[in-house]
């Protein structure tokens, strides 16, 4: 069972930038967490702290009993946790194949495991010695997740899996995402689109400003409309 | 799943040739100037030969700077401790180089190259640690950085070795030429080739087969990303640090050998050479400064031949010429 | 105060430090009479031009190049030649500034719009061996330039040794056309330096410093970054143009390595980080401390140096030789980069310079990368 993420009194600073100004908020052990909220309110600065891309300037990032503020991103990173940025970050010039090897610390890659991707992604089956920089969007983002899902993690980030995605191809990362959810990994997942945040989260914190407005269970935001209307500036329903 | 497997079929990788053609190009423009078959063999081996040595002295660089973005204003330094290491190991084995032994004088040959590597490749780690960590990510405090290095690292040679020039003589058997009818290619320049097409080999097997090549060209195009992998990049480019100011050195061993003399100008001399390799290639690209050197050595060549008095400023416009065509080099590496 | 464009040094140090070297300059052939304090005098005011008009583009602008070296030397074999050539008249020396100007002009543009094809990383490396190559053609073209002896020249009358402006001496020195020539380049240079503080305090200078901190911001809010790094550039190639040139009148000669050689350039990167970058009145500083040591701790380094031979100290005569004076420069520099990257100026002055520095620390992500 993954452990939980928990953060406390965050701060962060870009430059002369004040971005995160004192998050608090726990993503449970084995559950799936939203982060939602507005553009710029936040949400990528958050992951990027957690995974030591940028440094905390204040508070406490722990993952289980583990603090991570001070560590650089490889320790974060060897503590078991996966990142799937916003930008997914496939490495152009090398191969499916080498950016999955990239992805396995151990070294080699688990058959076994990498049949289990193939179930759900079975394009990187088809492309497994093309060069990266050539696949479609979508399979990018395949790559990016199951780089990022290649060995079993204790947390995974993920970045805005389905910007810029066609709505059918949503669809299928939704299942994606679900499979995934139930190897029992802590998730803590950013997304605009709130038909992914519905179905796959199991837990919601609202950001704006760089503060935490809203935490609860994902069933109780989706069920009430004023509030959503209220959090995110428009019908998380309009939002598809 | 279908919708994430729709598309349509990959295409096959397709191989960016042009830009490798360019030299072939260029000897085909030249050779009708040239006139002469015999010359212009002679002049296109001596090109390539030149070509082999500047590729080693700048295959390093392009890789750190690929992977850091650390503009090393230093690496000439190690170009010039190569050529004085050299003397280090060929001084007390002067017996072994006056022989007229093949055997004898590749032994002292290959001896005197890895004393220059090894040197070099310590006094890189020091550099590294000293002068290039400390400014990591401030580029403008990383020229200054190094150029300060590299004055330091020149004056040093200077006090230790003393500043006139060190005569180097070629072992017995490297030198003349072998005859082809008419056309005369230097033995010492076929050496030169060999070696800097075995450094060739050597790094793009490493690059392509091994964990930590994988690690490198990973870290060339994303290195934020290839640290959240878990991997610590730092270190890693330590190593390939230390590796280009050894290659360095072995560059710069070379040609003191070819030049017959050990002067710290050649440092700096070369230093421009290897900038206008790397700009040309595509900052990161090891393929890139490959064909990049052998063009701005045939072409320095030809000039020579044709128009002495461009010769030296032929790479400027070659460069020039380059960026006004492709204005991240001939092999930019993605998402650079 | 108008004359320093309203942009007083700051600080009671830095104030009485530059006083005291400006009135140095001012009085030099009478407090420091002997032909090589004229000349380390004359040299520093040539310097501080230079200096200056390239932290215009450093420490302002935010651009680094390598080619300022070669405007300098644009300048000096403009007058020269055209000395050489056409005479010993102001005419002539007229002629050559022109020309020197235009050309500088022509270069800087060359320049500036090349930068815009390629990326800021290629171009500080561009402008290294554009420079280079403009040293190598000046050796080449012997014919014109005189190749690597270079050329020597009268000056105008005025200005030869040989003529005396006063008969007898004032404060014991002969006021001759040494003294003349000295004052010519000292006039010159303030006049010119003084342009250059207009320049960075002007709206023209902040939008400078806009750009350097933040390219993109800049452009968003409406600066044509390109107009604005483009006239920069050729600013601060007609200060060394200038400089160059009052060099050349001031030596009477013009050559590769006077004019053109990389090490003026290292030199100058040395004095521009010494003294402070982002502020002008760090050239002075930087300058003025430089030509001193230059001259003067050779001499110091000699005399150390013997007595480490007599004491059979094994390597220490030849690090401490003359003739390894940049050895300690060097390490110097080094130390300025790391230790004191606002230079003099930022050690001396108050607490909350009036320009941001440079770099970022890279533990901080660098702005505009939300």
């Amino acid at each position: 069972m993954s452990a939980a993420l928990t953060l406390q009194g965050v701060h962060t600073h870009i430059g002369r930038y004040h971005i995160l100004q004192g998050v608090d908020f726990d993503a449970p052990a084995g559950r799936t967490t939203m982060l939602l909220g507005r553009n710029g309110a936040g949400k990528t600065t958050t992951l990027r702290t957690i995974m030591g891309l940028w440094r905390a300037s204040k508070g406490r990032i722990a993952l289980g009993a583990t603090a991570l503020e001070k560590l650089a991103a490889s320790d974060v990173a060897r503590l078991g946790v996966g990142y799937a940025p916003e930008t997914m970050a496939v490495f152009s010039d090398l191969t499916v194949k080498e950016n999955l090897v990239l992805g396995a610390r151990q070294g080699a890659l688990d058959d076994a495991r990498l049949a289990w991707i193939f179930g759900f992604f079975p394009a990187l089956k088809k492309f497994w010695l093309s060069r990266a920089g050539a696949l479609s969007g979508g399979q990018k983002q395949m790559l990016s997740i199951a780089r990022a899902i290649v060995e079993p993690r204790e947390l995974l980030l993920i970045d805005e899996p389905t910007k810029g995605l066609a709505p059918a191809i949503v669809g299928a990362l939704i299942a994606c995402l679900n499979e995934i959810k139930a190897t029992g990994v802590t998730i803590l997942l950013v997304e605009q689109n709130f038909r992914v945040a519905r179905e796959v989260g199991d837990e919601v914190r609202v950001m704006d400003n760089g503060l935490i407005v809203h935490r609860g269970p994902m069933a109780a935001l989706a069920a009430d409309e004023a509030l959503q209307n209220r959090l995110l500036g428009l019908s998380l329903a309009s939002h598809q | 799943m279908s919708a994430l497997d729709a598309g349509a079929a990959l295409p096959r990788r397709r191989l960016d040739v042009l830009p490798a053609l360019t030299p072939l190009a260029v000897a085909l423009v030249a050779a009708p100037f040239i006139g002469s078959l015999s010359t212009f063999v002679t002049l296109t081996a001596a090109g390539l030969a030149m070509g082999m040595l500047i590729f080693t002295m700048a295959s390093g660089l392009t890789l750190v700077f690929g992977m850091m973005d650390v503009l090393n204003f230093g690496h000439g330094a190690f170009i010039a401790l190569g050529a004085y290491a050299a003397t280090l190991a060929l001084a007390p084995l002067a017996s072994w180089s006056s022989a007229d032994s093949l055997v004898l004088n590749l032994a002292v040959f290959v001896l005197a190259i890895i004393v220059a590597a090894l040197i070099c490749g310590v006094f890189g780690w020091v550099f590294e640690r000293l002068i290039v960590k400390p400014v990591y990510g401030q580029h403008l405090k990383q020229i200054l950085a190094t150029i300060g290095g590299s004055i330091i690292a020149e004056q040093l040679l200077y006090a230790v070795f003393g500043p006139a020039q060190i005569p180097l003589a070629l072992p017995k058997t490297f030198e003349g030429s072998f005859v082809f009818g008419q056309a005369a290619v230097e033995k010492y320049r076929l050496l030169a080739t060999c070696v800097g097409l075995l450094v060739f080999a050597a790094e793009m097997l490493i690059l392509n087969r091994t964990r930590i090549g994988l690690l490198i060209r990973a870290g060339v195009e994303n290195r934020e990303m290839v640290e959240a992998l878990g991997y610590r990049v730092d270190r890693l480019f330590v190593a390939v640090f230390m590796a280009g100011s050894a290659l360095a050195g072995l560059g710069g061993a070379m040609m003191a050998l070819y030049r017959g003399q050990v002067h710290a100008t050649i440092g700096g001399e070369f230093l421009v050479l290897c900038f206008i390799v790397i700009i040309i290639g595509g900052l990161g690209s090891v393929g890139g400064s490959f064909v990049a050197s052998i063009l701005v050595a045939l072409i320095a060549n030809y000039a020579g031949f044709l128009a002495p008095k461009l010769a030296l400023v032929s790479n400027i416009l070659a460069m020039v010429a380059v960026l006004l065509w492709r204005p991240r080099g001939l092999y930019p590496v993605s998402g650079r | 105060m108008n004359l320093l464009s309203g942009d007083p040094p700051r600080g009671r140090a830095l104030q009485a430090i530059l006083v005291l070297v400006v009135i140095a300059l001012i009085l030099a052939p009478f407090l420091f009479p002997g032909a090589k304090a004229l000349n380390v005098a004359a040299k520093t005011c040539v310097m501080i031009l230079l200096v200056a008009s390239y932290d215009l583009l450093l420490g302002y602008t935010g651009i680094v190049s390598f080619a300022h070296v070669m405007f300098f030397g644009v300048g000096a074999y403009g007058v020269g030649l055209a000395l050489y050539g056409l005479g010993a008249g102001w005419g002539a020396l007229a002629v050559g500034l022109v020309a020197a100007a235009a050309l500088s002009l022509a270069l800087a543009l060359a320049i500036g719009l090349f930068s815009l094809r390629v990326q800021s990383i290629f171009f500080a490396m561009v402008t290294l061996a554009v420079a280079y190559a403009f040293n190598v053609l000046a050796s080449q073209l012997s014919w014109l330039t005189g190749g690597e002896d270079g050329r020597s020249f009268k000056v105008p009358d005025v200005l030869q040794p040989g003529f005396r402006l006063i008969e007898g001496k004032v404060f014991g020195v002969a006021v001759n056309g040494k003294i003349l020539t000295y004052y010519l380049v000292l006039v010159v240079a303030a006049a010119a330096f003084l342009v250059l503080l207009r320049v960075v305090n002007s709206p023209f200078g902040r939008v400078l410093q806009a750009i350097r901190e933040n390219p993109f911001r800049a452009e968003a809010l409406g600066y044509r970054t390109v107009f604005h790094r483009t006239l920069a550039t050729c600013i601060s190639a007609l200060g060394a143009t200038l400089a160059g040139a009052l060099s050349a009148l001031w030596l009477r000669y013009v050559g590769p390595d006077t004019a053109l050689s990389f090490s003026i350039q290292v030199d100058v990167l040395v004095m521009v980080v010494v003294g402070g970058m982002g502020s002008v009145y760090g050239a002075i500083l930087g300058a003025a401390l430089f030509v001193f040591a230059e001259s003067y701790l050779q001499d110091a380094m000699g005399a150390l140096s013997s007595l480490a031979a007599e004491a059979r100290l094994p390597l220490l005569p030849a690090l401490l030789h003359p003739d390894r004076w940049l050895l300690w420069l060097g390490l110097a520099f080094v130390l300025a980069v790391y230790f004191a990257p606002t230079g003099i100026v930022g050690a001396l002055g108050p607490s909350e310079p009036k320009t941001k520095s440079i770099d970022r620390d890279r533990t901080q992500p660098s702005a505009g990368t939300p």
